[in-house]
């Protein structure tokens, strides 16, 4: 009797509520043109953990991102963010998507695209309220971007242009962020920025899911780690799964270069 | 020659015959200036191309119905609807030889517009061939016929630019996402597909509404030359299309007002002419984004530029040769600062000349020499600071500096704040051999011949 309790309050930390976990993903598929770009994704984040999404080029990260947010169709599979679907707790996540993705010399300031992450809550016709706009504010002083609000879009840097865009997902005040590459072609200055952001986030509670590219960073910034080639090689706490071992698997012969970054990552700790 | 009276009779709207005419056009400018901005930011301008060319074989099709219901075909309300859904059908075609084959934009666009504009001619033959029917009047969608339109055509352009200026004030903000950033509006929730739909059934409306003043082959300048124009004097989004609208508005009203007087002169094109005078002016004057603002902006950076490489030369070769206190005999000879740098006799003597004419320096005879002033020396000796405080700060921080530096900035102190400049003048101490009025330079400075 007694080591029966036992085992099901083992089952019970080992498969949590469902509507704790942040991110749950079962069975995913997503096909382009009937080819498939990720297989068979299953993947849980705990709350509270920031995550990076690391593989080789192709490897579906932008993809699995996507297929979160319910912005592409999925073959196969569920997906539920905090127990239910997308839909229904969006309210409860934030976005950054890739920098190129849009044009930045539309003719915007940065106060008005970080004040676009307030949208969602907003209703239809409805203008932006003055205590968004003081919302933003604070999103972009937060970001130290404050000098730069009236600026138009296009006479920021790479840098700010990104910082921006984690201003807009900041005033979402959302639960669960997804990023895709926010720390592609960004000066020193901006990543060390953005890493303190996602530290501070992290300590508010909050889940963060970043596309990262840069391997040698991976095990500083991030202590849960999904390598993904199309399929999840391993996901995990990223002491456990950043091994020179899972990297090979994941990236294959494009390792040769990886290796050594690993190599040093694995003597670093 | 129409006398002058004749002239401000028309343009003030006096006139009665063609009252209607260009008040008709205005409105419609004012509706294409405001769906041109969305439409250039969208980048979706040929597709409006498109909508207008497929908007011919319905007018056609629309004809031969009516006259097969038994009306005489030239019923407006039914030639509209007809190109207006042959409009939407052949922007269909396009997305769906985007979506479905890997045929890319520029090509299924190409292949619809000029099918869709074929098949339209061709039922046009066909018409003419009609024992019943005379196609007269329906060329006019081609090229417009801004003189005979009617109170029909008037209220059809009014209703439309009500509808238009509604959508665009209401859905200001919706509007504006999509066209920034359509995956962040799709990722919100919002029904991008919807509110892709509502805007591409706004310029059909505008479109189809056009055609008879302007023509299909035409409307698409009418469309996008007032937004692009307007492009040119803001970064605001609001104010762009503000600007569009009028400068489409301004564009028509001129426009058909000309054709008044001039009956072989056919308005749509001489709208579309004044539009594009619009955006040439736009182009080279605008405020915000202007040629001749840059041209200016550039030639007073070269002008900045050279006069701080004056000085900085001038007071590195006078702190190089003498010992501080001497530092008021001043003159310094030409050839020594020609070859500081890379200038040409040319440039050099164009920057004496400028420095000269702002009192920094004097070249007292025709001698080869010239001597820093009493605010020359001033001016030099804060220039060398603040260059030698940002090479300092670029080599201590040489992770974030990039992003910082700013060579430009009067006092480096505005920038950095007051504690870092102190930090970074100790630093700078360290390479300091002789007491002297500003910071040594980190490195070793090369002294002309």
């Amino acid at each position: 009797m007694n080591s029966l309790s036992k085992d099901s309050s083992t089952a019970a930390a080992l498969a949590p509520d469902a509507k704790s976990l942040p991110l749950r993903i079962r069975d995913l598929t997503v096909a382009y043109h009937r080819k498939p770009v990720i297989w068979d994704i299953d993947l849980s984040i705990p709350a509270g953990k920031l995550v990076s999404i690391v593989g080789p080029n192709g490897a579906g990260k932008s993809t699995l991102i996507k297929a979160c947010l319910d912005l592409i169709p999925r073959s196969s599979g569920e997906i539920s963010i905090y127990g239910r679907s997308y839909e229904k707790e969006r309210k409860r996540v934030g976005y950054v998507p890739q920098r190129e993705s849009v044009d930045w010399d539309f003719p915007v300031s940065a106060l008005d695209v970080v004040a676009m992450g307030t949208y969602g809550k907003l209703g239809w016709f409805r203008r932006v309220s003055k205590d968004s706009k003081a919302l933003s504010m604070r999103a972009l002083e937060r970001v130290g971007l404050a000098d730069y609000a009236h600026r138009q879009i296009s006479q920021l840097s790479g840098g700010q242009q990104q910082r921006t865009f984690l201003a807009r997902a900041l005033v979402q005040d959302a639960d669960i962020y997804f990023m895709d590459e926010p720390f592609a072609a960004v000066d020193a200055a901006t990543e060390r920025a953005i890493v303190e952001l996602l530290k501070e986030l992290q300590q508010r509670g909050k889940t963060v899911l970043v596309v990262h590219h840069d391997l040698a960073t991976v095990p500083q910034y991030f202590d849960w780690t999904v390598l993904l080639n199309m399929r999840v090689v391993a996901a995990g706490p990223t002491e456990e799964v950043f091994t020179q071992e899972n990297l090979r698997r994941s990236y294959g012969g494009k390792l040769t270069l990886l290796t050594q970054a690993a190599n040093e990552v694995v003597q670093s700790r | 020659m129409p006398e002058l009276a004749d002239i401000w009779n028309v343009l003030l709207l006096r006139d009665y015959n063609t009252r209607l005419v260009v008040i008709s056009t205005i409105l419609l400018g004012c509706a294409c200036g405001l769906m041109g901005g969305f439409l250039l930011l969208r980048k979706r301008s040929l597709m409006g191309d498109t909508l207008s060319h497929a908007t011919l074989p319905g007018v056609g099709l629309a004809f031969m119905l009516a006259l097969a219901l038994g009306g005489d075909g030239k019923s407006l309300p039914l030639l509209l609807s007809g190109a207006a859904i042959t409009g939407l059908i052949g922007c269909a075609a396009v997305l769906f030889i985007r979506e479905q084959t890997r045929i890319k934009d520029d090509a299924a666009m190409g292949i619809v517009l000029s099918v869709f504009f074929g098949a339209g001619v061709s039922i046009l033959g066909v018409i003419q061939t009609m024992p019943e029917g005379s196609a007269a009047g329906l060329e006019s969608f081609i090229y417009g016929k801004t003189a005979s339109m009617v109170m029909s055509d008037f209220q059809v352009l009014v209703l439309v630019t009500v509808c238009v200026i509604t959508c665009s004030l209401l859905l200001f903000k919706e509007f504006r996402l999509l066209c920034f950033d359509e995956t962040f509006a799709a990722a919100l929730g919002w029904p991008v597909k919807f509110l892709d739909i509502l805007l591409l059934a706004l310029i059909t409306a505008v479109t189809v509404a056009g055609l008879q003043a302007v023509g299909l082959i035409l409307i698409i300048a009418f469309l996008i030359t007032p937004a692009a124009a307007a492009r040119f004097w803001t970064n605001q989004l609001a104010r762009m299309l503000l600007l569009s609208a009028l400068i489409g508005a301004a564009s028509a009203w001129l426009g058909a007002s000309l054709s008044a007087f001039f009956p072989r002169l056919p308005a749509g094109a001489v709208i579309v002419l004044v539009a594009a005078f619009c955006f040439i002016v736009s182009m080279l004057i605008g405020t915000e984004r202007g040629l001749l603002l840059r041209c200016l902006r550039q030639s007073h950076f070269k002008k900045r530029m050279g006069r701080q490489h004056l000085l900085r030369a001038l007071y590195e070769i006078l702190e190089g040769g003498r010992v501080s206190e001497e530092l008021n005999i001043r003159t310094v000879p030409f050839r020594q600062i020609r070859g500081r740098r890379t200038w040409s006799d040319r440039q050099l003597r164009d920057c004496i000349r400028r420095a000269c004419n702002e009192g920094l320096v004097e070249a007292p005879s025709k001698v080869d020499s010239i001597l820093l002033t009493e605010a020359g020396l001033a001016e030099a000796a804060q220039v060398t600071r603040n260059h030698r405080l940002w090479e300092m700060y670029l080599i201590e921080y040489a992770d974030v500096a990039t992003s910082r530096v700013d060579r430009d900035a009067d006092m480096v102190e505005h920038v950095l704040g007051e504690k870092m400049v102190t930090r970074l003048e100790r630093k700078l101490e360290a390479y300091r051999t002789a007491g002297s009025l500003v910071p040594q330079s980190p490195h070793p400075i090369h002294l002309g011949d």
